[in-house]
């Protein structure tokens, strides 16, 4: 009856710590917990049986603040929420106000605003995993991921002048003109890519130490990951071929080929290997983009003082960590009346007890890495 | 003046300076090579590594050893005094008498035991004491189980490491270390060509036994269990680094002497010499090699963005010259003299390329899980160490009984051994993909 | 007084002070270092009498295999309890008694002194080289026993496992 991993281990734990149960507490403040995310774990020696994730160490009251500012002043505070994917946050604000006021922005601003949100998802992805796999202990790729995201930092900051929470888009379209030297740009870090891309895969997917330490790790199903909510690539590596790209298109991702990767069993490995295909489709759209910028104004008229007529508006995208939705309710004011934000990270973390119930305490760092969340984005 | 130079005086007074030199550049010796991971850590990870403190970061170690001695001594309130103070000692003590055996050169050798192999084996697994009364000592749950564990971990791959090494020792014949070597040079060929597999088992024994990557889960910072040496700061943290940095050189060193020839260099039984002397083309070889690396410097001085790193490179460049001359002076000296250059020129060597795999293996490997190291350690090395033994004995008798070639036999008794870990290979992985369900 | 005497006589003088200090410690975990210490003296004096391969076996067995188990177990227990027990019981009087016996036959057979008790052993003038011996002994004439011990020694270990996996 006994799996070979208890036995081990559960002699040591269980006759130190006297009952059989104790209470561990990870955090608030702890390397791996990706931000200020405190999880108590009930354990039975090595074994979590029961998990709580106590969230709100990070909570600004972003959706309180939206009620008195008006449209375009909230933009910049959707950075602040996934600061790691700033640029996709703005993505979703702007077309769900646009949406609002009836309203779409014009080709050449949807064309470079996919191409923008692409380039995003793949610095954000790869800041999930020089992450992960520090935790996992791979000292390496960290670096690694950081010198290719920097190269797409770079880009933002020529466009809008910022790197991290850029405001790099604007309710109706676009403020700036992609700069001289865009394409060749972007064209250049697509070359690059490739070959980096399978750098990381030489280090990490076929090694042994890699694989023995996310395979079977954190598995959910695809029956639970749909009851749960869960989005993004934690549900496409569960096996459900959800993507709201291709699903629900939205700025100009109909315009372009590109696969959606999934997996079956929905363990850490399926995650790794989702996302990292995730990357090179995102690079194929890149590509594919800037071939053909149409041109044409990139801003639509809708005047300076913005005044959506009343009514209610739910708009998702599919944000790097899954969909990132927002339900807005205008009073036919400058403010809107509500702004919810329905944020990937927070309702996919609610997995986390289903994926860590039965697995060692050395997953856990594993299983929080590999939902990918960040604290901004589940706080607000 | 005569009297003091006697036989029996030098016999005492010789070693006893050997020991005092060994001490005396330990410390700076493992405080270097803390440098030379961190640059070396810093080259794969695409950066440069400490740079500011002195010329590239030259006097990083020193700084660090000032800081490390000014810091305050904390004592955790419950601890229990006597033990946290023995146990950082315990482990530095041990690492440090291992040198004792370890022979840098024909002559260069405190003490060439008769048993020397097992006494350095011996003093090892005595250091395992300082990691567990360290954690006991700490009064801290977390840091006795990471204490606990390290131990389980040390103790089974020494195992799994000592079986390999016996391989080795079969074709020696002997346990003193010197007598290894002279083994090596007596049958011509290093022994890591007789078993190899024993060299890869001895390698990834020790590199769990210095508790390094991939094996380092009970140092690791990021997970939940700390280490014992958590409540050690300051001095007594420093000890613990520089008894896991010697430990590290000492496995190094019985790696080089048990497979790698010790202080013996490539081919050293064809003794070709140049034509009209008595010098061997083949001792030449040192004075060259430093050589090549002191142009290499000099090549890549005037290349250097920064005043100060052009200067720096031309003095390494310089430092490096004048290495090789007195390698070369050493050809024209005493065969005593050149003995004991040359061979603590190639034992460095070895070791360094041996902590080189090392370095190379933390930065380029994700870290074993608990229960995963010790599975490996228990259901693959283990068995494989005792496959690789016995085969490794047959071909012995083989050559004995049936004359030929030990080579033929002990390349045959290789491949039923790489067979067998195969097997053994192939059935972990079917274990270890144990899918963690509700409910089970 | 010659090197060999002082040696002798300072690995003695260890053995029993930390002999006595193991027996008298209330610190669980310190006896077990003082054990750890008075088996280290007894490898001291069989390197003195030129045994050098019992020298490094106690070391690596004794101290390095069997007191880190010892170490392991008394780390692993809950020690609140026996740290509060009083170090002597009610038997010590009766132990005292048979110490005291222990010790007149030792008085005896040191008194004893240079006459052996086997007269016919001889200690040959050159000793063969000690682990060469051992193993001519223990691989040669004593092989049978030496297999009938690992055997019981294997079937104690997978007893033990048996009987620990059970509890799980």
């Amino acid at each position: 009856m006994s799996d070979p991993r208890t036995t081990e281990l559960s002699n040591v734990s269980t006759t130190v710590l006297g009952a059989d149960e104790i209470i561990l507490n990870m955090g608030p403040q702890h390397p791996s917990t990706h931000g200020v995310l405190r999880v108590k774990l009930k354990l039975d020696g090595e074994r979590v049986v029961d998990s709580e994730c106590i969230i709100g160490y990070l909570h600004r009251g972003v959706e309180k603040i939206a009620e008195h500012r008006s449209y375009q002043q909230f933009a910049p505070y959707v950075d602040r929420m996934d600061y790691v994917a700033a640029v996709s946050n703005g993505l979703g604000y702007c077309e769900a106000v646009e949406k609002l006021l009836g309203t779409e922005a014009p080709i050449r601003a949807r064309v470079a605003r996919t191409i923008l949100t692409e380039l995003q998802r793949i610095a954000s992805h790869l800041l999930w995993l020089g992450t992960h796999a520090l935790d996992i202990g791979a000292l390496t790729p960290v670096f690694y991921c950081f010198r290719e995201r920097e190269e797409i930092l770079k880009i933002f900051e020529k466009y809008c002048g910022a790197r991290l929470t850029t405001h790099a888009f604007r309710i109706g379209g676009l403020q700036y003109e992609t700069y001289d030297g865009f394409e060749q740009d972007v064209k250049r870090f697509c070359d690059d890519f490739t070959h980096r891309i399978d750098e990381y895969e030489t280090l990490l997917t076929e090694n042994r130490i890699w694989v023995g330490r996310t395979k079977g790790v954190g598995i959910l199903s695809a029956a639970d990951a749909i009851a749960l909510g869960v989005t993004g690539p934690v549900l496409r590596a569960s096996g459900v071929k959800w993507d709201l790209r291709k699903a629900m298109p939205y700025a100009a991702y109909d315009l372009y080929q590109f696969e959606i990767p999934t997996r079956e069993t929905g363990d850490t490995y399926d995650r790794y290997v989702v996302r990292m295909e995730e990357m090179r489709q995102s690079r194929l759209i890149c590509l594919q983009a800037i071939e053909n910028i149409p041109t044409g104004p990139i801003m639509a008229r809708i005047g300076k003082v913005l005044k959506p007529p009343p009514g209610e508006v739910y708009h998702s995208i599919e944000a790097p960590k899954g969909e990132l939705g927002y339900y807005i309710v205008s009073d036919g004011t400058t403010q809107p009346y509500r702004v919810r934000v329905r944020p990937p990270s927070f309702i996919n973390l609610q997995a986390f007890d289903k994926m860590a119930r039965g697995s060692l305490v050395a997953d856990v760092v594993a299983i929080i890495g590999t939902i990918d969340i960040v604290l901004g984005e589940v706080d607000r | 003046m005569g009297n003091w130079l006697s036989p029996s005086v030098m016999r005492l007074v010789l070693p006893l300076l050997y020991a005092v030199v060994i001490v005396a550049v330990l410390p700076l010796l493992a405080g270097y090579i803390v440098l030379l991971e961190r640059k070396v850590m810093a080259d794969m990870q695409a950066r440069l590594g400490p740079m500011r403190v002195g010329p590239h970061g030259l006097l990083q170690p020193i700084a660090d050893a000032v800081k490390l001695l000014l810091k305050e001594d904390i004592v955790p309130d419950k601890a229990d005094r006597l033990l946290f103070w023995l146990a950082p000692l315990v482990s530095v003590t041990m690492a440090l008498l291992a040198y004792a055996a370890l022979p840098i050169g024909p002559a260069f050798l405190i003490a060439d035991l008769n048993i020397g192999l097992l006494f350095i084996l011996a003093v090892s697994s005595l250091g395992i004491y300082g990691i567990v009364l360290g954690g006991w000592a700490s009064n801290s749950h977390y840091s006795l189980l990471g204490a606990l564990r390290s131990a389980a971990q040390l103790v089974s791959y020494e195992t799994a490491a000592g079986l390999g090494l016996i391989s080795a020792l079969l074709l020696a014949g002997s346990l003193s270390m010197k007598d290894i070597v002279m083994a090596q040079y007596d049958q011509g060929i290093w022994f890591i060509f007789y078993v190899p597999i024993g060299f890869f088992i001895y390698m990834v024994g020790s590199i769990a036994e210095t508790n390094r990557a991939p094996f380092d889960l009970p140092e690791a910072e990021s997970e939940l269990v700390a280490g014992y040496m958590t409540e050690y700061s300051g001095f007594r943290w420093s000890l613990y680094f520089l008894a896991e940095y010697a430990n590290m050189i000492i496995v190094a060193g019985i790696a080089t002497t048990l497979f790698l020839g010790g202080w013996l260099r490539p081919f050293a039984s064809s003794h070709t010499a140049l034509p009209g002397t008595s010098i061997e083309l083949l001792d030449a070889l040192p004075s060259l090699l430093v050589l090549g690396v002191a142009l290499y410097c000099f090549y890549l001085a005037p290349k250097q963005p920064v005043k100060i790193q052009k200067l720096v490179m031309a003095m390494a460049g310089g430092l490096c010259l004048i290495i090789a001359g007195a390698l070369a002076g050493a050809l024209f000296a005493s065969p005593a003299v050149l003995q004991g250059i040359h061979g603590a020129f190639w034992f460095l060597a070895k070791v360094f390329a041996y902590i080189y795999f090392f370095l190379w293996f933390r930065f380029t490997f994700p870290r074993y899980r608990f229960d995963q190291l010790m599975r490996l350690g228990w259901r693959f090395l283990i068995p494989l160490a005792l496959v690789n033994l016995i085969a490794t004995a047959t071909a012995l008798l083989a050559t004995r009984e049936w004359g030929g070639s030990l080579f033929f036999y002990t390349i045959l008794a290789d491949v039923v051994t790489l067979a067998v870990a195969m097997f053994l290979a192939k059935n972990d992985e079917v274990d270890s993909a144990i899918p963690v369900a509700d409910g089970e | 007084m010659g090197l060999n005497s002082i040696l002798f006589y300072f690995f003695a003088a260890l053995a029993v002070v930390s002999a006595i200090l193991m027996v008298t410690r209330r610190n669980v975990v310190h006896g077990a270092v003082y054990l750890i210490t008075t088996l280290l003296a007894t490898a001291g004096v069989f390197l003195l009498l030129q045994a050098e391969f019992l020298f490094i076996t106690q070391v690596i067995l004794y101290v390095g295999g069997i007191m880190v188990l010892f170490v392991f177990v008394i780390m692993l227990v809950n020690l609140d309890v026996s740290l509060l027990q009083y170090q002597f019981n009610r038997q010590r009087f009766v132990a005292g008694a048979l110490a005291l016996a222990l010790a007149a036959q030792l008085f005896v057979v040191i008194k004893m002194g240079k006459t052996s008790l086997f007269p016919q052993a001889r200690i040959p003038e050159v000793l063969p080289k000690n682990t060469e011996a051992v193993a001519d002994a223990l691989f040669g004439r004593f092989m049978l026993p030496f297999e009938i011990a690992s055997i019981l020694l294997l079937v104690a270990m997978i007893g033990a496992v048996v009987m620990a996996k059970r509890r799980v």
